[in-house]
């Protein structure tokens, strides 16, 4: 027996909260966020000793500053919010897909084969396949997972893990296929001169499209998720799958129903990227949206309308981050530092808002 | 001078929210000696012996070991201050032999050196008499092996101090009585060992003192040798209490389910009913009693399709058509739809059967979401029924949108109850309606069942309150280890006769007094 006296309440304990009023949650969210901003311009003057109101004004210009760079902010913001809106139904259901930039991935090389080989379509019926051909590799991609998971319960975040590397090692092929020009190891601007298979302007607006897509997707993905028969077996089952099997739902169609759903919208990222932005693929077409997307999920509570707020801060970081690594010659890591430190400010808030601290009572702090 | 108690609880409070587990328990334990704990389902001696192991911290009182007050604070303190459980649920990792088990999470020397540990723990084991393959796997064993790697682990770590949660559960009667043997050397060589079973004829035979709790209360502690099983029971259960509930007359009595021969197995492969028959009736409550895990469960369970069943048939009378149906092998939703209803109230109230996340208006979409051949959920329906269970059951919530997991207890037992009764069933199934419920709530839910079986619904209630289902039910089927020990007539059966049917299994077969 140890000789360690044993008679102290612990000195916190946590425990968990029953719910707080919305607008008070909202409440400890913006304290977060202002303390973020003062802690990193804490850091930003002793590290680097410049005001730091002039360093966050370069990071709003970097990422509004023009016209141009406000459409690139809103463009990887849709993107974002579009890989977003296909892991929701899947975290919604606690099926833990961490396979989104495979599937991004698969979808965005079906889109490139579609742009390369069927050149001769008519322009119309070029989408229409295009489209269908991102769909259904993005879906057959999370099928796999959802199958097994479904027959064998194997552990989808593993599989869906693995699916990713095997989708980085099929593009790489690809991207060796369509090398362009030879010796370049990339496929280059493809269709350069005709632009066949790339998103047409609208209005002038060249990424207007890319934004009515992932608008339809985003209130098609709140209604069905709100109003629908499939979404509230969704919720069901991420609940709980025994109330699921209690109400007579079938789990295992459920689960690759909506998985089906996932991938198929991660597809659709992909076209995004290929056909509505890059009009190139490469292993990094993807761009690890897949897993800042998760974030953007679970912080908005599946919510699509609040995703969009999510995917526009963290990308508006990102483009300000950027934007005074170059102004101030900063090399890359002072700038992820700022979007770390706002990030752990608005995580951590999270704790604060499910859970309370409980100081040990102050009568037994003398205790021995 | 050395103290003689191992350990000494005085004045123990533990509170969750509103429900008092343990109030003002006081329990010593001598070294050397072997202390049963008995009490009903429910009578918090699990909690106890949680705080003793550093699960729980006790709201109130003080707890002594070896006549020091000690504060347990986590499981950590307790292996520090030569405490072990064994838990029903052992706590082994499969992949690892018995040795790495035991040694587990131990500190000392970064190189293990396995074959001194090894000696030490067979020479545990020789005195005491355990016997123990240490390189056997985990995965390898019996339940009783894993058992004894559990209590080997516990005394290697240098505990004084046993408690035994229900060991006897899952042996057969050979490795019961090798496991007794070994309790003995123990208590022998000074240990102090506490032991909480329902078996009244292993307390008889192991045990020098029993301590018996009662609805969270202390209730009593008598020698082994000046106790019989009829005594022991009547401490147990206690006084008959009059609660005065109401108890129409039923009516056209007609056997609506029958129960034939029915066998089903757990996850484990042991049979967690065993042959069972019976009959559910129309206009009567049917009571189900049982020691916690006797099958209660599993039967109602089998009943509505959510359990496997191996053997046996369950034949449903439909009465407007005279037809036989069986259930066996048909969906859980076929067979909802044939109007038999199941509201299964689990231990963390929201498991089965409610989605915590969802409001009441989403929860009661759960039998009837499907109707209507739109693609999207109609939640008008649902919102007026929210709304008049809301208000005929005086159910509290902020709205009715507001998750369920936020309502307390009562309330979301309301809800659940609530929309099975909706449905109108043929047949209602409630499982521990009333778990964790003040007395007005329970109540109300009793009201609810008799006005259904003045409908001439078929009800079974499972219950842990004897005097609950000695004054709410016309039968009484008694379950002991899951076969149907006894049914018996709830208007002449006494407390001390259902406690005794729940604790030990006939030899000549169920009693039938129906």
């Amino acid at each position: 027996m140890s000789n360690k006296v044993l008679n102290q309440e612990p000195l916190l304990r946590i425990t968990k909260r029953d719910g707080m009023p919305k607008l008070r949650a909202w409440g400890i969210r913006g304290i977060a966020v202002i303390l973020s901003l003062i802690v990193s311009a804490a850091v930003i003057f002793l590290i680097v000793k410049m005001n730091p109101l002039k360093v966050y004004a370069t990071m709003v210009s970097g990422a509004f500053g023009s016209s141009r760079k406000s459409w690139i902010t809103v463009r990887d913001t849709m993107m974002l919010l579009c890989v977003g809106i296909a892991l929701a139904p899947a975290f919604k259901m606690k099926f833990w897909n961490i396979g989104a930039e495979g599937q991004i991935l698969v979808g965005g090389v079906a889109t490139a084969a579609c742009m390369i080989y069927l050149q001769s379509l008519p322009t119309w019926l070029l989408f229409v396949v295009i489209i269908l051909a991102s769909i259904a590799a993005g879906a057959l991609w999370a099928l796999l997972p959802a199958l097994f998971k479904a027959k064998y319960n194997t552990n989808e975040t593993l599989f869906t893990l693995m699916m990713n590397y095997v989708a980085i090692q099929l593009t790489s092929y690809f991207v060796a296929l369509w090398e362009n020009p030879y010796g370049s190891n990339t496929v280059g601007i493809i269709n350069k001169a005709t632009n066949r298979g790339w998103f047409p302007s609208i209005f002038g607006k060249q990424y207007l499209l890319n934004v009515i897509i992932v608008a339809v997707l985003a209130v098609g993905m709140y209604i069905y998720l709100k109003k629908s028969k499939h979404g509230y077996e969704i919720t069901v089952v991420g609940d709980s799958e025994n109330t699921a099997r209690y109400a007579g739902i079938s789990v295992k169609k459920v689960i690759i129903r909506t998985m089906l759903i996932s991938g198929a919208i991660c597809g659709i990222s992909g076209f995004l990227a290929v056909s509505g932005a890059s009009h190139t693929i490469s292993a990094s077409t993807a761009g690890g949206r897949g897993f800042t997307a998760i974030i953007v999920a679970w912080l908005a509570k599946f919510n699509t309308i609040t995703m969009f707020v999510i995917s526009l801060l963290l990308v508006f970081l990102e483009k300000g981050a950027n934007a005074i690594a170059s102004m101030y010659h900063l090399n890359d890591y002072a700038s992820k530092m700022i979007t770390g430190i706002i990030l752990f400010f608005i995580l951590g808030s999270e704790f604060f808002i499910n859970y309370k601290l409980i100081v040990r009572a102050k009568e037994n702090k003398e205790g021995k | 001078m050395e103290p003689t108690n191992a350990i000494e609880l005085q004045n123990i409070t533990k509170k969750f929210g509103e429900v008092v587990a343990n109030n003002k328990i006081c329990l010593e334990v001598k070294k050397g000696e072997i202390l049963s704990l008995l009490g009903e389902n429910g009578s918090g001696k699990t909690t106890l012996m949680n705080m003793l192991s550093g699960i729980y911290y006790p709201d109130e009182g003080k707890i002594l070991v070896d006549g020091k007050e000690v504060a347990i604070r986590s499981p950590r303190d307790a292996y520090e201050l030569g405490i072990g459980m064994i838990h029903q649920h052992f706590k082994l990792v499969d992949i690892f032999t018995a040795a790495e088990n035991i040694v587990l999470g131990l500190s000392g020397s970064r190189v293990l050196n396995m074959k001194a540990i090894e000696d030490d723990i067979e020479k545990l084991a020789q005195k005491y008499g355990f016997e123990l393959d240490l390189n056997k796997k985990i995965y390898d064993m019996s339940v009783s092996e894993k058992q004894t790697v559990e209590i080997v682990k516990m005394i290697y770590r240098g505990a004084n101090i046993l408690i035994l949660d229900e060991p006897t559960a899952v042996l057969t009667p050979q490795e019961t009585s090798k496991l007794f043997d070994v309790l003995r050397n123990m208590r022998d060589d000074g240990k102090a060992i506490i032991i909480i079973t329902h078996k009244l004829n292993e307390v008889l035979t192991l045990s020098d003192r029993v301590a018996v709790l009662r609805k969270g209360e202390f209730a009593g502690e008598v020698d082994t040798k000046d106790a019989t099983e009829i005594s022991l029971t009547e401490m147990m259960v206690g006084k008959k209490v009059d609660l005065d509930i109401e108890r129409p007359e039923p009516h056209n009595v007609e056997t609506r389910i029958e129960v034939k021969n029915v066998t089903c197995l757990d996850k484990y492969g042991i049979k967690a009913l065993d042959d069972v028959s019976f009959d559910i009736r129309s206009g009567e409550i049917l009571g189900i009693a049982g020691i916690a895990g006797s099958g209660q469960k599993e039967i109602l369970e089998a009943v509505a399709g959510l359990q496997k069943v191996e053997s046996g048939c369950i034949i449903y009378h439909n009465s407007k058509t005279n037809e036989e149906e069986e259930l066996v092998g048909k969906s859980p939703l076929q067979i909802r739809n044939i109007g038999v209803a199941l509201s299964f109230v689990p231990e963390d109230r929201l498991g089965m059967g409610l989605v915590g996340s969802m409001g009441m208006t989403g929860n009661m979409m759960l039998r009837s979401y499907r109707e209507g051949g739109s693609f999207f959920t109609n939640t008008k329906e649902p919102e007026k029924l929210s709304e008049t269970i809301k208000e005929e059951l005086e159910v509290a919530t902020p709205s009715l949108s507001t998750p369920v997991r936020k309502l307390s207890g009562g309330n979301v037992q309301k809800v659940l109850v609530g929309r099975e009764i909706a449905a109108s069933p043929k047949v209602l199934m409630t499982a521990y309606a009333v778990r964790g419920l003040d007395i007005n709530t329970s109540y109300t839910i009793y009201h609810l069942l008799n006005k259904q079986k003045e409908k001439g619904v078929a009800v079974v209630y499972v219950g842990e309150d004897l005097d609950v289902l000695l004054e709410l039910s016309d039968r009484i089927l008694v379950l002991c280890s899951g076969k149907v020990n006894g049914i018996v007539d709830a208007r002449t059966a006494t407390k001390e006769q259902i406690g005794l049917l729940m604790t030990k299994l006939n030899e000549g077969g169920p009693l039938n007094e129906q």
